[in-house]
């Protein structure tokens, strides 16, 4: 009795390997269809975390993986240690905490707003005028504002001047200005474009609940409150937990371009860092260990808040 | 009919007000968003005179084309120009291919390891070796300095990958490729004469978002191009408009001239701005709904 079961079970398993074997054969195509991206994502993606060893290393380009000697935690240490890391540390946080608080609810108002405009044809224009700005690149983003930041003629200090403003602020040559600057630049170039995903989750909303509630004498903003914030919610919390993910990730490549050494007290952060002691001044293990401090981080946060989300609200990224 | 009308006459001057917080918010919104853009466009063609005081206009003033002038006149805007579209145009195709084919071989549910497949490409979504060893990797492959490295640098974005899975999944439906399969339409035939066709829309946006990443990055190109034949746009501008005040440096001028050329120098930035922007500023939105199809596709993702 037990034997036949036993070898019922065997010869199940047995046919479903040669099925699995026999739709492999069918579809020995689509591995080959997968080998470009899984090539290319062994060599630029996976290599480098073989890379990462640099860190623990006295690394050198001409001594390579091999010949370079291990030095344990040396350069985490030295960078923990070091004036700089309290200095890296609170400037991230303060530009991403900063963007995160004030960056992530307006998109959400704005989309709420949005969605009260019956003028489809307005409400049209006004989405092409605010995706725009999304398509302006970094650099271009970054010339505007120091023309028109300028603390000579630049068009925000004249604004500023009818309403009663000195009219010669340097916007980007203050260290206290730069997380403002940071920040509400990436709110004019964000706010439409961040805005679509919860437009649509809104035109998503069962309309019976808004009539119901109509009839109930609910007037407009409680509706708001009470049934489109709700609906968007499993939304807002999904866009939260991707946001919360890359909190030590700041947007390098603009604040790369709007340093200089009159901000640079907060406007380096962890990533612009890394490039310069890694790849102006050659420090590669020691700029390595940096940024593998941070990429951990950053993996560490993700994980927490998906898992904090998943508890909370039963919605998470996997 | 009869019902919309009489709620209309019914609605509180609650709702009223609300209504009219709605649309200023949103028109302060639109004026703050549209007059930067539009400043930039006029300050190009006006006389700089008027517009280097910082004068808010609304019209330009004191017509002139000078700017422009410069700007067509410069050969390293024009070398960047060809070098972003020559990167544009085969980064944007190469990724699209491997994309493309990626994205529905994972689509595909018989599949055996698509599971773990999957896993081995978005691991790579949340964590990497970094800016060094990525660097390292490219010097090792001989790949510094080279135009090909610009364009394989971009190839390959899980994100998109996943965003073409997810469209294919619920576009392709699975009776098909049965009904096909029993016809003896192999995989080859079956991707290239159905799946194909029924993605013009996926293809779209995926061709769009990488030929807009790829036009607007400039970090990749300074991490590892050094010969300046080879640099694309991106980077050209930022030393004209950001590290380098005048472009006059290029052309051997006398005083009476370099003071005229300073006086030029905000004009020529403008000018610059709105020829590098305008391509894709022009085109989007014709093509605005397909990016925000993207968006619409890429956050349900699987």
């Amino acid at each position: 009795m037990y034997k036949m079961a036993e070898g019922v079970k065997d010869a199940a398993k047995k046919r479903k390997r040669s099925y699995t074997l026999k739709l492999m054969k069918r579809n020995w195509l689509l591995y080959l269809f997968l080998l470009p991206s899984v090539l290319y994502v062994l060599v630029f993606n996976y290599l480098p975390m073989y890379g990462i060893q640099i860190a623990f290393k006295n690394f050198t380009f001409v001594k390579g993986y091999a010949g370079s000697e291990w030095v344990g935690f040396k350069w985490f240490i030295k960078f923990f240690e070091s004036i700089q890391f309290k200095k890296l540390m609170v400037n991230t946080l303060r530009i991403s905490i900063y963007s995160l608080v004030v960056g992530f609810p307006i998109p959400i108002i704005f989309a709420l707003v949005m969605n009260n405009i019956r003028n489809l044809k307005w409400k049209k224009v006004v989405q092409t005028i605010t995706y725009m700005p999304h398509f302006i690149s970094t650099v271009v983003l970054v010339g505007m504002m120091s023309i028109f930041l300028s603390p000579t003629g630049g068009l925000i200090n004249r604004l500023l001047e009818l309403v009663g403003g000195p009219g010669n602020i340097h916007f980007l040559g203050k260290a206290s200005y730069f997380p403002h600057v940071y920040v509400w630049s990436g709110i004019w170039q964000g706010i439409g474009w961040g805005s679509i995903i919860y437009v649509a989750a809104l035109a998503g909303v069962d309309q019976e609940l808004h009539e119901a509630a109509m009839i109930d004498g609910a007037n407009k903003l409680q509706r708001v409150y009470h049934i489109d914030i709700p609906s968007i919610l499993p939304t807002i919390i999904i866009m939260l937990i991707l946001r919360c993910g890359s909190i030590m990730s700041v947007g390098y490549e603009k604040a790369y371009l709007l340093q200089n050494n009159l901000n640079l007290e907060t406007s380096e952060v962890i990533n612009t860092y890394v490039y310069k002691m890694g790849l102006l001044n050659k420090k590669y293990s020691y700029s390595a260990a940096i940024g593998q401090f941070n990429n951990i981080i950053n993996f560490v946060l993700l994980m927490t808040v998906n898992k904090i989300s998943r508890k909370v609200s039963e919605t998470s990224l996997w | 009919m009869n019902l919309a009308k009489s709620r209309r006459k019914k609605e509180s001057w609650d709702d009223i007000i609300f209504d009219l917080i709605c649309n200023v918010l949103v028109l302060i919104v639109v004026i703050a968003i549209a007059y930067p853009i539009y400043f930039v466009l006029i300050a190009s063609i006006s006389d700089p005179k008027y517009v280097n005081f910082g004068d808010p206009l609304l019209y330009p003033k004191g017509f002139t084309l000078d700017g422009y002038r410069e700007v067509f006149k410069n050969r390293e805007i024009w070398i960047g120009y060809a070098n972003t579209i020559y990167y544009t145009v085969f980064g944007t195709l190469i990724a699209l291919v491997c994309t493309m084919l990626g994205g529905y071989a994972l689509s595909r549910r018989d599949l055996p390891g698509r599971g773990i497949i999957m896993i081995f490409f978005t691991f790579t979504m949340y964590f990497g070796g970094g800016m060094i060893p990525t660097y390292y990797v490219v010097k090792n492959l001989g790949l510094l300095n080279t135009r090909t490295c610009i364009i394989i640098m971009g190839a390959v974005s899980v994100y998109n990958m996943i965003v073409v899975r997810s469209f294919m999944q619920s576009n392709i439906p699975e009776e098909l490729r049965e009904a096909a399969l029993i016809d003896g339409c192999g995989n080859g035939y079956f991707f290239t004469k159905i799946v194909l066709p029924l993605s013009k829309a996926i293809i779209a946006v995926i061709v769009l978002y990488d030929a807009v990443g790829m036009w607007n990055s400039y970090f990749s190109a300074m991490i590892y191009l050094q010969d300046k034949n080879m640099h694309p746009l991106q980077l050209i501008l930022r030393r004209l408009l950001i590290t380098t005040q005048a472009m006059a440096s290029d052309t051997t001028i006398d005083a009476d001239a370099a003071a005229e050329m300073l006086d030029l120098v905000q004009n020529i930035k403008y000018s610059i701005i709105v020829v590098a922007t305008a391509p894709i500023l022009c085109v989007y939105p014709f093509i605005q709904k397909y990016f925000v199809k993207g968006v619409m596709i890429g956050s349900i993702k699987g």
